[in-house]
């Protein structure tokens, strides 16, 4: 067949779902490359897709400077959409993440990975929303 | 190759006096490749006096690729005479499923009540086969399989040979979501199938004023038509699948209506129809 960057229907309509829907959605291929994140994203990465398209799972995981709740930093394998990817299993969790635009924000993510058949995975999907800071315990 | 039309029509046959032009058989094309290889596109009603005319050439082995089941891209396989022979070497290929193999998804049509054979009764020499993700080659033909926008596990699939390609999308809806003159190539359904071929047969379900009370039955408008063609950059193009209710002036005026978007020469473009051969 003719050599071209034809992505893969699963993800064609995958992203359009996205598109579609104003709650952030990050959708990469099979290496985590970032191929699509929406309105909704934008806002909460304070950056656009047009600038963040095609970063490496490298860069996406530690440009936000993802952490836990208690400040430590969270490696790609600890990241929901990084366990999605690398372990290719559905994966829920609360990420700090800090936005271009300095702010840090505490967001929920389910993640997950994208199989178009049952030994062949496209990608993965994340969803996330941003949600509130813990209630302190009474001392 | 060698393209025949045995069948341009979608969704249901449509006989009669106003579509005796174009013909009223659904869905089924027959490729003969250089090296005498039988393929048929679908099993619509046009696989009937198709089969019929393979019996009278004696061909032994035949390649059915099916780009999904619905009925009328499978109707015709109950009389398609071959079927009912243990001469033949029968192969039918379609999209895979999660769910159920392919020949439990035909016979689910192919068994009563609402066909009078089980499918595993027939005489001939049947094979299935999920389509491969895979190019794969048929004699001196290189074939690839890639799901498009359709209802339900759909596939289209480009037929190479001797540097020329042949690509057959039917039943697509390549502008669900997508603007298709605005978006990258690598977001648009089928977009690899097509690009550069020598001929894309493509669905023509639906002019401009019709498509909007179907968007999301997985058919094209015109305009759709026009478009995929030009971004697809393909040499010429086969106006199919045809709706039942689109007598044969109505789908002239489609033609016109493509050519008016697409903006190439009048003979690019054709519409199906029953009969119609064509050299890739």
């Amino acid at each position: 067949m003719a050599q071209t960057n034809q992505h893969h229907l699963v993800l064609i309509i995958a992203r359009d779902f996205a598109s579609r829907l104003s709650t952030p959605v990050f959708l990469v291929d099979v290496t985590g490359k970032v191929i699509y994140f929406n309105e909704g994203a934008e806002r909460v990465l304070a950056r656009r897709y047009v600038e963040g398209q095609s970063m490496e799972a490298g860069d996406w995981s530690t440009v936000f400077e993802p952490s836990h709740d208690d400040g430590r930093p969270m490696e790609l394998s600890e990241i929901p959409l990084g366990v999605a990817i690398i372990e290719r299993r559905p994966d829920h969790g609360i990420v700090r993440i800090r936005g271009i635009d300095g702010v840090q924000r505490r967001i929920e993510v389910t993640a997950f990975p994208l199989f178009a058949h049952a030994d062949e995975c496209l990608g993965a999907i994340a969803i996330f929303w941003e949600t509130p800071e813990p209630v302190p315990e009474d001392g | 190759m060698k393209v025949r039309i045995w069948g341009s029509r979608g969704s249901i046959a449509a006989p009669g006096p106003e579509t005796i032009r174009y013909g009223g058989n659904t869905s089924c094309i027959e490729v003969r490749g250089d090296a005498n290889e039988t393929i048929v596109l679908d099993a619509g009603t046009g696989a009937r006096p198709l089969g019929e005319s393979l019996m009278e050439r004696q061909v032994q082995r035949i390649d059915l690729f099916l780009t999904h089941l619905h009925v009328d891209h499978l109707e015709g396989l109950g009389m398609f005479a071959p079927i009912w022979s243990p001469d033949i070497e029968l192969h039918i290929w379609g999209p895979p499923s999660p769910v159920a193999s392919l020949d439990e998804r035909i016979a689910t049509y192919f068994s009563p009540p609402l066909f009078p054979v089980h499918l595993s009764e027939v005489p001939a020499r049947v094979t299935f086969h999920d389509a491969p993700r895979d190019p794969w080659t048929i004699g001196s033909i290189t074939i690839t399989a890639d799901p498009i926008l359709h209802p339900g596990a759909t596939v289209g699939y480009r037929l190479e040979s001797d540097g020329k390609a042949l690509a057959y999308v039917t039943d697509h809806e390549p502008a669900l979501g997508t603007d298709l003159d605005a978006a990258s190539t690598s977001w648009i359904s089928g977009y690899a199938l097509a690009h550069h071929a020598d001929l894309l047969i493509h669905d023509c379900q639906y002019t401009e004023d019709e498509y909007p009370d179907h968007v999301g039955w997985g058919h094209p408008s015109v305009a759709h038509v026009a478009s995929y063609a030009r971004r697809a950059e393909v040499d010429r193009l086969v106006l199919f699948h045809h709706h039942p209710g689109h007598a044969d002036a109505e789908l002239e005026a489609m033609r016109t209506a493509v050519l008016a978007g697409w903006q190439v020469e009048p003979q690019r473009c054709i519409v199906a129809a029953e009969g119609t051969e064509i050299d890739v």
